[in-house]
């Protein structure tokens, strides 16, 4: 809502600067963008053209004699139409003017430095200023008329020369451009505005002049309402006869361009003044269009409606409209009719003033035009100003636009005019303050808002003193209907402490009993783990596209689409977070950045039949070099980051419970099919691990990705001490050949089996294929820990283990001791 | 014998000051004392004297070998320091040349900062708490006392994926789940760090962000127990000496409600870019729990009272370590990403 201020003083005597007045209003919650002159220029005064004569070297510029009153300036002007006895304004040498430059065609180039108006020469010919049109002067495109588009303003023939031109034009106003919040519908309106200016500058609202005369007739005679909706709360119509159409007046035009909206004729900026004054949007019917009757109703199903600018609407049931009996004629609230709008030819007027239900607006406007007058709708309005409105709609047509009023008012009222009373304590009001306030600092509150405050049944003339008020506890607030937003005991309370202030609140914390607070361990123990292991922790956009959406699963999850996405590249949630960690290695790729070890820890989603659902996973990203220890970097492979998740399962508690498994017909296309496994733990599968298809990625770059909903409702005993055993441990290495085929984890399995419980611990030190090794075979080594808690165990006992090891492998799978 | 005696020794002691390095003064100890050596050899031929002597001869010797020996310890002691003088010379590197790096990986920033919020709320007996993402316009909007056709739904464009189901667009959404969820409406105090998600990008604004909501419920919550919280919130994060100012503003889920401007804590309040020249920052919404929000999470608002608050952690993130564009929170460079592996001091 933009404010004038030259508006609003019509109605409030207040007198401080603009800055201060938007801080102010900030003070009690109504936040502005910007705050300052309509039009922020100087020197500007009325000339009158004395001579106008065309350059010698141009075909377009002007040499004119400008006479100012106080004396005759030569000015170059390129406008069109300058002319000889023309009254302009004019920007005298040294006038600073916004940082507008004006090009053919009226468009308008903005600059964020003022332009500075200097003496000079223009192709040699003396210029001491230049005349102005109100595009120059900072008003905006769309407010202007086609001559100031393509030439200088202008003015009257009467306008006194000399004299200083903005506040001529009525255009020494000051804007507020307020960014008010949602509840405070009653801040679109001047009047609303000066009843909040008057609660902090501590000043009455002046009352508003709805005096207008009327002739004999009763609208009643010859014209119907009916309101078959309950979305439909008042209709009041008005008739306005004889009107005649021209330009509205210097201060109507003036105050709506302040106010944001563009002046069109004196009718229909009637009912556009009269919405900024009293909140109550309006709509004016030619009444010779109409035929005695107007209905308000839902719309038919399919039902169809040329709006007034031009095109056909199919209208749903949802949709309120404006019927004359047979058919619809107009959107309620939303956007008049082609066929009943003012146009010039327009003599007799209908006003209509109504309350629509905003929801339902909101709904409708939504889907055509959000206008100002929707916008007021779905904030909710006081039916007291419908009545307000629509007098004064009629007086400012009998005095601008020299009307006959109609005498009576066609009119439906399901509303509730009076007063909401709200009972409240001011012990109450302390203890959501948390502070000790006045009872008659209280009743001040209200008394400057208007809100009218019973104490024991009688209204309160605000004159009690604290010694009055010791006995009273509770009191009764009678809130004007203008305010929609105050309707509950915490509604008051936020009126007190915004016109009271709560800076005197001494802060506190909360008594509660002492307790430990609690949060995610095992999220942030993983997130330990992950960056102590030595990968970056990424957060990325939860948003992919639809062919990304579903890599690296393989399941039967819809996706989980937006229904109006940004961009089709983030149209779709992720039911992994590895397209995401792709995004972000793409990224890295593109910026030379080699080496990439990444994590993250976050959601993916999914859609099973009508479900919708979502898991929260860690998934890794390695490739290029990674720093394995002090000497130690290495280029990633499988094994690199199989030693991430094998780290990291043992550190969450599932040591032996895991292994690396690949399952036909299970494998996501996405992973490499020889490089790549599922991760079971307790055989079940929680994750996947591998290289991603070189179709998808050509470098070498590995993945990991853990579903930890499900990993960790595998529980876990409590981490216990085991004890080392006493007695020495042997070492003896063993290296066997076997088939290619064979497993290192089937190898494994058979050797533990055969050595039994002496056997302690088992690792591979090497593998190796070539040079004296028969091909389809491969020579694996390990190094076997032999250790018993009880004893040391002797050479001829681990010899005998050995003896059986070699007996068993060969037995079972062929395998020959490596010479 | 005696005059022989004190002539070894005066040969030795002369010896010994002659030794130049560990094994001459070792080749003197062994010429002497050692199991041939001269004066040893005088010990073992003391059969061979008479009894009177013996004690006589006998302590001389001893005289001369604990003089010797000691002379001998002396010089060793001044041999090892020489030598190990020498090594650690031999041993000095160039302490310029590069490291052997022990590099772990980072935390994101903004996850930082959560841990940092998370950590200090727990420590006032706070819980951690989270809900879905993907949340239903009832939690996200309805329980929130933002019925449908509600007029602030415009504050908040969201990323619908049906007419019910949507991205969370606020972490107030967990506020109603807390409260729903506590079977015994005993008193609350939570916390609630997550991603939200907006139709909104641009070099301030990310489409998805990060907020944390707190809430706390008990009977007799006011204003000035939000506003000592928040100090401490902000204050713990941001700065010791800042002030607050609560500012009147609207949100449909508190009543009354307020905007939480801190004084700016690069200018400290004379005013500048950041501030926009106001020498206040806008860092948190707050306000009193609705008693719509109260009644529709099952707690009596005529006992019960509460506060909530939520602020956007990026901007946070940003301020905290001078992140200029919202976007390299999300582009995850890794040069920007291993930046953040240091200590918050």
């Amino acid at each position: 809502m933009k404010l004038s201020t030259n508006f609003v003083k019509d109605y409030i005597d207040i007198d401080v600067d603009v800055k201060t007045l938007a801080e102010d209003m900030t003070r009690v919650g109504n936040e502005y963008d910007e705050a300052g002159k309509l039009v922020d220029a100087t020197k500007l005064v009325i000339g009158e053209v004395k001579e106008c004569k065309m350059h010698p070297d141009s075909d377009h510029l002007h040499v004119c004699k400008v006479d100012i009153g106080s004396e005759v300036l030569n000015i170059v002007c390129g406008a069109p139409n300058v002319r000889e006895g023309l009254k302009v304004i004019v920007a005298l040498d040294g006038a600073v003017l916004p940082g507008v430059t004006v090009k053919a065609g009226g468009i308008v180039e903005h600059d964020d430095k003022p332009r500075v108006i200097k003496r000079g020469a223009i192709r040699g010919q003396e210029s001491n200023g230049m005349l102005c049109s109100l595009l120059e002067l900072g008003i905006e495109h769309k407010y202007v008329d086609e001559v100031d588009k393509t030439g200088i303003h202008e003015l009257p023939a009467d306008a006194p020369v000399g004299e200083d031109a903005i506040k001529y034009l009525q255009m020494d106003d000051e804007v507020v451009d307020f960014d008010l919040t949602a509840n405070r519908g009653d801040l679109l309106s001047i009047l609303g505005m000066a009843y909040e200016l008057g609660a902090i500058y501590d000043k009455k609202v002046k009352d508003i002049d709805l005096s207008h005369s009327e002739n004999s007739e009763d609208i009643n005679d010859s014209f119907k309402v009916e309101v078959n909706t309950e979305n439909c709360s008042i209709f009041l119509a008005r008739k306005v006869k004889n009107i005649h159409i021209h330009e509205s007046p210097i201060f109507i035009k003036n105050r709506l361009i302040a106010s944001g909206i563009r002046p069109i004729n004196n009718v229909v900026d009637i009912s556009n003044y009269v919405m900024l004054e009293t909140g109550q949007p309006l709509h004016f019917y030619d009444a010779d269009t109409l035929n005695g009757k107007i209905e308000v109703r839902m719309a038919t199903e399919g039902e169809k409606l040329y709006t007034l600018d031009g095109k056909e609407r199919t209208l749903s049931s949802e949709d309120i409209v404006i019927s004359d009996g047979e058919k619809a004629i107009g959107l309620a609230g939303v956007m008049g009719g082609l066929d009943t709008e003012i146009t010039d030819k327009t003599k007799n007027v209908l006003i209509e003033a109504a309350i629509f239900d905003g929801v339902k607006i909101r709904k409708t406007s939504k889907e055509i035009l959000r206008s100002e007058a929707s916008s007021r709708f779905e904030k909710g309005l006081d039916p007291n100003r419908t009545y307000m409105a629509i007098e004064r709609a009629c007086k400012l047509l009998e005095e601008y636009a020299d009307g006959e009023v109609v005498g009576g008012t066609a009119k439906y009222d399901n509303s509730n005019l009076a007063n909401r009373e709200i009972e409240i304590t001011f012990k109450k009001i302390n203890d959501v303050l948390g502070m000790v306030i006045a009872k008659k600092d209280v009743l001040d509150v209200f008394r400057r808002l208007e809100f009218d405050v019973i104490i024991d049944g009688k209204k309160s003339d605000f004159t009690e003193t604290e010694k009055d008020l010791e006995n009273v506890e509770k009191i009764i607030v009678s809130v004007p209907r203008r305010r929609g937003d105050v309707s509950i005991k915490e509604d008051l309370i936020e009126e007190v402490g915004r016109i009271y202030g709560v800076d005197n609140i001494v802060g506190r914390l909360p008594e509660m009993p002492m307790k430990a607070g609690s949060y995610d361990k095992v999220t942030r123990g993983i997130r330990n783990k992950m960056v102590d292991l030595g990968l970056n922790e990424t957060l990325s956009y939860i948003l992919v596209n639809d062919k990304e959406a579903k890599y690296f699963t393989k399941d039967d999850t819809e996706l989980v689409k937006l229904l109006d996405p940004m961009s089709e590249d983030r149209n779709t949630l992720r039911h992994s977070i590895l397209p995401s960690l792709l995004k972000i290695y793409e990224y890295n790729k593109a910026r030379s950045n080699k080496d990439v070890s990444v994590f993250e820890i976050g959601k993916a989603f999914y859609k099973k039949g009508d479900e919708y659902g979502e898991a929260n996973k860690i998934a890794a990203l390695m490739t290029g070099d990674f720093y394995l220890g002090v000497d130690n970097r290495k280029q990633v492979d499988f094994y690199v980051i199989k030693g991430i998740v094998e780290e990291l399962l043992d550190y969450l508690g599932y040591e032996r419970r895991y292994s690396f498994v690949i399952r036909e017909g299970q494998m996501p296309e996405e992973l490499h099919p020889g490089q790549s496994a599922l991760i079971s733990v307790n055989n079940d599968i929680v994750g996947l691990i591998g290289r991603v298809h070189p179709s998808l990625e050509k470098e070498a770059v590995y993945v990991f990705e853990i579903d930890l909903d499900k990993l960790l409702s595998k529980k876990v005993g409590k981490m216990k001490y085991k004890e080392v055993s006493k007695f020495p441990s042997v070492k003896k290495d063993l290296a066997v050949v076997v088939d290619r085929d064979v497993t290192s984890e089937e190898v494994a399995t058979l050797i533990k089996k055969a050595a039994g419980s002496n056997l302690s611990k088992i690792d591979v030190f090497d593998v190796y294929t070539g040079k004296g090794i028969e091909e389809n075979k491969k020579s694996i080594a390990y190094s076997l820990t032999f250790e018993r808690m009880d004893r040391t165990l002797t050479d001829e006992e681990i010899n005998n283990s050995l003896a059986k090891i070699i007996e068993m492998l060969e037995k079972k799978i062929g395998a020959e001791l490596r010479k | 014998m005696e005059e022989q005696i004190s002539k070894i020794k005066e040969v030795a002691l002369e010896e010994i000051k002659m030794a130049t390095n560990a094994k001459e003064l070792d080749d003197v100890r062994v010429k002497y004392l050692g199991k041939k050596g001269e004066l040893t050899s005088i010990l073992r031929g003391m059969g061979s004297l008479s009894p009177e002597e013996r004690p006589i001869i006998g302590s001389k010797v001893n005289e001369a070998r604990d003089e010797l020996e000691s002379m001998i310890k002396d010089g060793e002691e001044k041999f090892a320091k020489l030598e190990l003088e020498r090594k650690l010379k031999e041993e000095r590197i160039d302490i310029t040349l590069p490291s052997t790096k022990v590099k772990r990986g980072s935390k994101h920033p903004l996850n930082r900062i959560i841990e940092e919020v998370e950590d200090l709320f727990v420590s006032m007996g706070y819980d951690v708490v989270t809900g879905p993402e993907l949340e239903t316009d009832e939690y996200c909007f309805e329980r929130l006392n933002l019925p449908k056709g509600h007029p602030a739904r415009d504050m908040q464009d969201s990323f619908y994926i049906t007419s019910e189901y949507l991205l969370r667009t606020q972490t107030s959404a967990v506020q109603a789940r807390t409260m729903m969820a506590n079977d015994e409406k005993s008193p609350i105090r939570v916390i609630c760090p997550g991603k939200t998600y907006r139709r909104d990008d641009d070099a301030t604004h990310s489409h998805q962000f990060n907020q944390v909501e707190g809430l706390v419920v008990d009977k007799n919550i006011s204003l000035a127990d939000l506003k000592g919280t928040l100090e401490v919130f902000v204050r713990k994060l941001l700065g010791e000496n800042l002030e607050l100012r609560f500012r009147p503003s609207y949100f449909p889920f508190t009543e009354p409600s307020y905007e939480v401007d801190v004084s700016c804590f690069k200018c400290g309040g004379k005013g500048c870019n950041l501030c926009k020249h106001t020498g206040w920052i806008e860092v948190l919404g707050s306000g009193i729990v609705h008693p719509n929000v109260l009644k529709m999470g099952g707690y009596d608002p005529e006992v019960y009272s509460g506060f909530a608050f939520g602020t956007g952690l990026d901007r946070l993130a940003m301020f905290k370590y001078g992140i200029t564009d919202i976007r390299l929170l999300y582009q995850n460079d890794v040069r920007f990403l291993k930046q953040f592996d240091k200590l918050d001091r």
